[in-house]
């Protein structure tokens, strides 16, 4: 099967925030409008819209992908909206890449919009669906469960300390002080902050999540001789792979995410690498939870199992490290707009790997980057390599 | 480009600004109510539950047992070919101390949710269910517990027809 | 092969609900289309000179171009029936004692879905002119109900 070359051209985003007054359509907009600009291409240009977002009871709006199209610009366009829970982010640029690299369209523009604070008063309500109604709702669960129950599975196998993993969420809030979207930034936090915080349930503490957040990004795909002619920095969408695991959560190995593994495996042979470890110079691996971003990192082959937390006690994960992971700030730091968060990874990529990250730029002239999403009942992996 | 962008959009709102009624803004419920089938397989869990016996279910080509039990294998995808009753005792696979409810009301006492891998099933099968009759601080990977049910009378064919699991030896 | 069959004394059912409960800001644009209606009782839209489009209720930007929209106009408050139904149900499923008439009015290039009252049925016709009936002003909250219906105008 021949495929066309994919690359990103442009990219937007709103500010992530806890409460916006804009609608989830003009959220959508505002990220579309930008991105847009940003590659200096109009409405016209675009043949088809992927819209990304995630379950419509947030927004509290059902349907809401045809609620959100008019604010995607996907007014009488081809247009479709793909929804795989938390894993939406990275998958709806999938979506749109399938879209342009199997000759379709040219032109695609991606678009991924959350607006939680509609939930309201608890946003927790949202999740409680996920648990089967029959045999787990009438225990009376809450979504942090769910995380406490992996995350204490995972540190216990490995004898991994809170301290070990607190250290993700310092560096990516750290990180997110230099992203002028971020919600959560703190450049002077520490890990004795992490450890002090409440303890919701253990062993889970509140500074251990990302923040329930509104907002929305945009990029813009296009084909390869369309994007030679649109500008002189094409990223190049090298590798996209996505997998599900079952959905009897309770029987499964909790401890290693298999499903991210595969997801990572199709999209490495797609890009042609061997060494993820070496070939991979940015990791934007998904982190709701900072024991989150060690149990992907592990999936994604870029650290041995149980030692993902060497990397950010040795510095490598640091944004001037070897391979710095989350050089955005993360879920953690930025927000977590749960299908905006996973293509924000995306659109910092872009910047990153253009050298347009500003403040936050990476340096020595990454060349590629791997974002990868994870979701639905804990059980989906999707990844996109990006690389210029 | 990015990188001289001062400004992205997006306003952000505090709760004063709804309180004090400087935005306007409604209020709305789904209020969804649903009846489920329950089905096949879970059907007769429930009322295996109500029977007080753990039913899984078993794929003799993948030699697995599974809990709850389902009436495909998605391994194979061939018909599950016969219903298991198990043991009700089984280990912790994990478990969180939870000190908040869904709608973020504190707890002084924990809930200990626990993912219990049943005896019977195969290794790592478990379902999720609650611990009590424990101290907190000693819970552990790898305990063994046993499910506590409640009488006959009152079983309804319900997952709450175990009460809890607590640990088989006392800690 | 045999199936898996159902306990014959499972229970055939489960309930339960999904409590999902919400709060909507109104938006940019539509901060600006409800304060009107709730202080001034005017129906606003916004303008797209490009597209040459009037919005109804207001948008902050046009679908067919994407650029923000600034023009706001004042539409007025009587609109042209474009269709009508008559419904003889309310939401759980029982007979409605008076059957209500709810009509899409056409204002500016949108319009609104609205009831209809001071009305009989067999006086609609498509294209009828139909006017705005507010709430008297303090009584207004800033919501669709603001307007109590729509009737026959002049």
């Amino acid at each position: 099967m021949t495929m066309r070359k994919v690359a990103v051209i442009g990219a937007g985003m709103t500010k992530f925030v806890r409460r916006a007054q804009e609608t989830p359509k003009e959220l959508s907009w505002l990220a579309t409008r930008m991105a847009l600009e940003s590659c200096e291409l109009t409405l016209d240009d675009i043949e088809a819209v992927c819209m990304g977002t995630a379950p419509d009871s947030f927004d509290g709006i059902h349907m809401k992908g045809e609620y959100l199209s008019d604010g995607a610009g996907a007014w009488r366009k081809p247009y479709m909206r793909s929804y795989v829970g938390g894993g939406t982010g990275v998958f709806v640029p999938i979506q749109g890449w399938y879209h342009v690299a199997s000759g379709m369209f040219d032109v695609v523009l991606v678009v991924a919009e959350e607006k939680m604070s509609n939930f309201y008063p608890h946003a927790q309500a949202a999740f409680l669906t996920i648990f089967d109604h029959t045999t787990e709702r009438p225990l009376g669960p809450n979504l942090l469960w769910i995380f406490a129950l992996e995350m204490n599975r995972y540190m216990t196998t490995y004898g991994i300390s809170k301290e070990d993993i607190a250290r993700v969420s310092v560096q990516h809030k750290r990180n997110a002080a230099n992203h002028p979207c971020a919600l959560l930034g703190d450049p002077d936090i520490t890990v004795e902050d992490v450890l002090n915080s409440e303890v919701l349930a253990y062993p889970v503490q509140r500074y251990d999540v990302s923040p329930v957040s509104d907002g929305a990004v945009a990029i813009v795909l296009a084909a390869e001789h369309v994007a030679k002619r649109l500008t002189d920095k094409p990223v190049w969408v090298e590798g996209v792979g996505w997998n599900l695991d079952t959905a009897h959560w309770t029987n499964r190995d909790l401890v290693y995410p298999r499903y991210v593994e595969y997801a990572a495996r199709m999209a490495y042979d797609m890009a042609g690498i061997k060494e993820p470890k070496k070939e991979i110079h940015i990791a934007e691996p998904y982190d709701p939870f900072d024991y989150k971003a060690l149990h992907h990192l592990e999936g994604l082959q870029l650290a041995e199992r149980g030692q993902a937390p060497q990397l950010y006690i040795d510095g490598t994960a640091a944004r001037d490290g070897n391979m710095p992971v989350c050089p955005s700030g993360g879920l953690l730091g930025v927000g977590n707009p749960i299908a905006a968060a996973g293509l924000m990874k995306i659109a910092e990529l872009f910047w990153q790997l253009r050298g347009e990250a500003g403040d936050r730029q990476v340096p020595g002239q990454p060349r590629r980057g791997i974002a990868q999403a994870w979701g639905d009942l804990m059980q989906v992996g999707t990844v996109v390599i990006m690389g210029r | 480009m990015t990188e001289n962008i001062r400004s992205f959009p997006g306003t952000p709102l505090s709760e004063q600004d709804f309180e004090e009624g400087k935005i306007l803004f409604n209020y709305d419920e789904l209020n969804g109510k649903f009846s489920w089938d329950t089905g096949i397989a879970i059907g007769s869990y429930l009322a295996g539950l109500k029977n007080g016996v753990i039913l899984g279910s078993r794929c003799s080509t993948c030699r697995k047992t599974v809990v709850p039990p389902r009436t495909v294998c998605e391994w194979c995808f061939r018909p599950m070919q016969e219903y298991v009753p198990l043991h009700d005792t089984g280990t912790v696979n994990t478990f969180s101390l939870c000190y908040v409810t869904w709608d973020m009301k504190r707890l002084t006492d924990p809930q200990i949710p626990a993912v219990i891998e049943i005896d019977g099933a195969s290794p790592l099968h478990g379902i999720m269910h609650l611990l009590k009759e424990v101290d907190p601080q000693k819970v552990h990977i790898g305990m063994r517990v046993k499910a506590v049910w409640k009488s006959a009378e009152e079983r309804t064919g319900a997952i709450t027809d175990i009460q809890y699991f607590k640990p088989v030896k006392e800690v | 092969m045999t199936l898996l069959e159902r306990d014959p004394k499972s229970p055939l059912t489960w309930s339960g609900n999904l409590p999902v409960t919400s709060r909507y800001t109104f938006g940019l644009a539509g901060e600006k289309f409800f304060r009107a209606i709730k202080d001034e009782g005017k129906i606003i839209g916004s303008y797209c000179k490009k597209c040459d489009h009037t919005y109804v209720p207001a948008s902050q930007f046009c679908e067919k171009c994407l650029a923000e929209v600034s023009d706001w106009v004042d539409v007025g408050t009587i609109g042209e029936l474009h269709t009508f139904t008559v419904l003889y149900e309310g939401y759980d499923g029982a007979r409605l004692v008076q059957p209500e008439i709810v009509a899409f009015i056409s204002l500016g290039d949108g319009g609104l879905i609205h009831r209809l009252g001071e009305i009989n049925l067999d006086e609609i016709y498509f294209g009828m002119p139909l006017e705005a009936v507010f709430l008297p002003e303090g009584q207004r909250q800033g919501s669709i109900l603001d307007i109590r219906y729509f009737k026959p105008a002049g």
